[in-house]
Formats: structure tokens, sequence, C-alpha cells
């Protein structure tokens, strides 16, 4: 029963994570090289514990980042719904693929994600982001794999699933 | 861990209820992506659920301020001393400059006096501290850890030291939003100094740089003149630097010649900026008079009494 809650407590103290993460800003050279925090926590937690991440849990933790962000309401909802269903929907696949294969899985949805975002924003009437807008995600799928083993051995030291 | 592999975890094929969901939870997000578009619900949202919000702020603030308390505690002393000296000397620079200056502006006073015109040096200001928090790249603004707690309002000019910032955008009980002026959808009416052109600046889209987009062909604009706010518009008070100039060609159109230029402000370096509090005398027609009747002493004797209450009086100025 403890070690349930404790799990449940380090399930979403690693969503809250991602979520001031977000928020915290990098020295002004860095800021493009930043990745979309949520976005990666939310697809390890879908890759690893599908019961917990649903479609529900992505829309209210994109609600969350978008109070916080001070975008639209409803933006981040949108974009991690369409990444969490993806990683939902291949789940089995992309657990199974070597690590490489599954970063370059990553690059795919948190691409996808960007032009979701940038479709959204230029509906809303915003002008185009600069080319280092882009960049974002690469760093993302090359953290990936460091994510990952860094949480799966935490979660293993912790014994919670 | 053996889990059930159940019809709820298909290796291929996916299941019509979680499209079904997808599809569900895809229209609201748009739905209030739409609404709060039209509306603007987020920031009532975010003014009733400040109580939450801004603590996020300030505690994702925080590893900034740490590194910036650090790299106080561990400068060595060498370039502590260096900067302490650089500063006293541009206090005794700025402090000069000040004294020439305070003749000038008295006389400016008193010409004003003459002129019977209400514009004053005097900055009515207020200090506020940048709380380092990133709302996107992509999106320029800053958040300050004043709010409307301590009397921000919306459309305040904010400054720091060298120049023009920007404006307030949004206000939190104790937080408040700033829009730069390099943020795209900014526009600030300046006027080049060295020529008394009048013109806008806009900001751009990889948020560095101004650009003035519609400076006339004939107009004499050159790399290196300084940009003013002019005051038009009546949003910034005239005479605070923006930028300068770094080049000019002809627009896309061949119509206008397009300037870039570079913001005076340290807009990426500022910690600590300068609210400005009285508002600039909006230089449009003047506000409307509220109606008044004819004076009294011009009323017909009789009906006098009857058409004008003696409260009507409190109305004339």
């Amino acid at each position: 029963m403890n070690r349930q809650r404790l799990s449940l407590w380090w399930f979403v103290g690693t969503l809250v994570f991602a979520l001031l993460s977000m928020l915290v800003p990098l020295p002004g050279a860095l800021e493009p090289f930043k990745p979309y925090w949520p976005a990666l926590f939310l697809l390890y937690w879908s890759l690893e514990s599908e019961d917990r991440v649903t479609l529900g849990l992505a829309f209210m933790v994109g609600l969350a980042a978008d109070l916080l962000n001070g975008v639209v309401l409803g933006e981040q909802a949108l974009r991690l719904i369409a990444l969490v269903f993806i990683a939902l929907r291949f789940r089995s696949r992309l657990r199974f693929f070597p690590m490489w294969q599954q970063a370059l899985a990553v690059l795919a949805l948190l691409l996808n994600d960007r032009i979701l975002l940038l479709i959204v924003r230029v509906l809303a009437g915003a002008s185009l982001p600069p080319a280092s807008w882009w960049i974002s995600p690469f760093v993302g799928a090359a953290l990936w794999p460091f994510l990952f083993l860094l949480l799966d051995d935490l979660r293993a030291r912790l014994r919670i699933q | 861990m053996a889990r059930t592999r159940d019809e709820s975890s298909p290796l291929f094929a996916g299941n019509a209820a979680g499209t079904l969901r997808l599809i569900v939870y895809l229209a609201l997000a748009v739905v209030l992506m739409v609404l709060d578009h039209r509306n603007g619900w987020l920031w009532r949202v975010r003014y009733a659920t400040a109580a939450v919000v801004e603590p996020v702020y300030r505690l994702a603030g925080l590893p900034a301020a740490g590194v910036r308390a650090v790299s106080v505690t561990f400068a060595d002393r060498q370039r502590l001393t260096e900067q302490n000296q650089r500063l006293r000397e541009d206090l005794l620079l700025a402090n000069a400059k000040l004294n020439r200056m305070a003749a000038v502006a008295e006389q400016n006073q008193r010409l004003k006096e003459l002129l019977d015109t209400q514009h004053s040096l005097n900055l009515n200001v207020q200090l506020a501290r940048v709380i380092g928090v990133d709302l996107g790249a992509y999106r320029y603004e800053l958040t300050l850890n004043m709010g409307a707690r301590d009397g921000v309002r919306s459309g305040q000019p904010v400054i720091d030291a060298r120049g023009v910032m920007g404006q307030v955008k949004e206000v939190l009980p104790t937080t408040s939003m700033v829009m730069l002026i390099t943020d795209p959808s900014h526009a600030i009416p300046v006027v080049i100094e060295r020529t008394g052109l009048r013109t806008v600046a806009y900001g751009s889209r990889d948020g560095a740089e101004l650009s003035l987009p519609n400076i006339p062909q004939a107009a004499d604009v050159r790399a290196g003149d300084k940009l003013l706010t002019s005051g038009l518009g009546g949003r910034f008070p005239p005479g605070f630097p923006v930028g300068e100039v770094r080049s000019v060609a002809p627009s896309a159109s061949g119509m206008f010649l397009m300037a870039m230029a570079r913001p005076s402000a340290d807009l990426d370096r500022s910690e600590d900026v300068l609210l400005l509090h009285d508002q600039a005398e909006p230089d449009g027609p003047p506000a409307p008079v509220t109606p008044m009747g004819p004076p009294r002493d011009l009323a017909p004797a009789a009906s006098a009494s009857a058409a004008a209450p003696p409260a009507a009086s409190g109305v004339r100025r």
C-alpha cells in the first residue's frame, strides 16, 4: 500500500518537475536548445506505465502547462494529446525497439509536435519562428536515452513500478 | 512483473474507442483554444489561480536567482574591484552630466512655464525586478515581481538604464508580464534624433532587432542614427532612447526604405527595470468635455432656478 502511494507520488513528482523545468530559463545562447520536458516525461511514462497515462491525463498536464506558460488555453493540451495518443498506439512496438531506434521515434514525435505547434500559432496569427526554433526536438531526442535510463534506474532503486 | 496481455494493449491494431476518445479530446482542446483566443479567458483563469501560478514562477525563478547569487559569491575579488571602479567612474560621469543638465532642466522648466505647458522632466518610477522564468523562447516577454497590488497597470512603459524595454501587457496580483519592443506584434512610435523624422519601429522575427519598414525613399537615414520615442500615440513618453540604426536597405516592395535597429536597452540582461508611472500625455485630440448648458447668467431669469439645479455647478471647470 505504502509502496503504491510512493510510486504515485513519484509519478506525479516527475510530471511536476517536468513542468517546472519547462519554466526554468537557460542562458540566452542555450535557449533554443531547451527540450520540451513535459513531452519527454509523458512519453517515458506512457511507455513504462500505460495504465496511468491516459489521454485525459495528457489533457490535464497540457492545461496546467498552458496556464503556467500563458499561451492560448488548450494549445499544449492539444500537442500532448496527439503525442500521447501516438505513443500509446505504438507502445508495444516502441518498447522493444533498441535505444537508437527509440530515440529516432522520439525525434519523429517531437518534430510532429513542433509542426502541430507551428500550425496552431500560425492560425492564431503569429509570425514564423526563426530557424533555431527547430533545434529543440533534436536535443530532446539526443537526451532521450539518458533520460530513459536515468528514470528507469531511479525506479529500480526505489523499487516502484 | 508479469502483465496480463489483453486486448487493451494490442501489438498492432488500434481500437476504435481510443480513436474516439482522441477525437473528443482534440475537439475539446480546439474549442478551448478558439474560445480563449476570442475571449481572452486565460488571463481571467490565471488571475483566479494566481495563488498557485505565482509560487510556481517564484520556484522556477530560483535556479536563475541561485546562479546569480553564486556568481556574485564566487566572483573573484579582482573582477568585483574592477566592476566597482567602473561603476564609480560611471556614477561620477553621470553626476557631472546631471549637474550640467540641472541648469538646463531648470531653464527648460521656466521656458515651459512661460509657454504654459504641463510637461515635466521629473519621472515617477517604480523599481521592479525581473523573475527568471522562461515563457517560451518564441514569445518575447519578461516576468516582473510587481503586480496589481503594487499599483502596476497594464500599458505602463518599462525602461532600463539604457532605454525603453517594452510595456506591461498583463497584470497578476503580485507579478506582471512585459511585452518587449522586439516582439513582432509590438510597434513603438519613434523619431530619428538627427533628422527628426517620425516613423514606427516594429519588433522582428528573430527577437533581437527592431525593424523600421516604412521610411520614405527620400529620407535621410544612416547606420548609427539614434531612435528616440516620439511620444505620439500617448503610450510612451517622448525622448527615451529606443535603439540605434544598424543598416538601411530598400524594402522588398521597393516603395520604402527599410532600416534594422538594435534596441538600446539590455533586453536579455537587465535584472532591475523601471516602471514609469506617469503615462505620457496623449497627443491626440483633447478628451471630450462633459456637456454643459449655456452659462447660467445667459439663462432667462424666470426659468433659471428650474432648468439648472444647483448641483450642476460642480461640473463646471
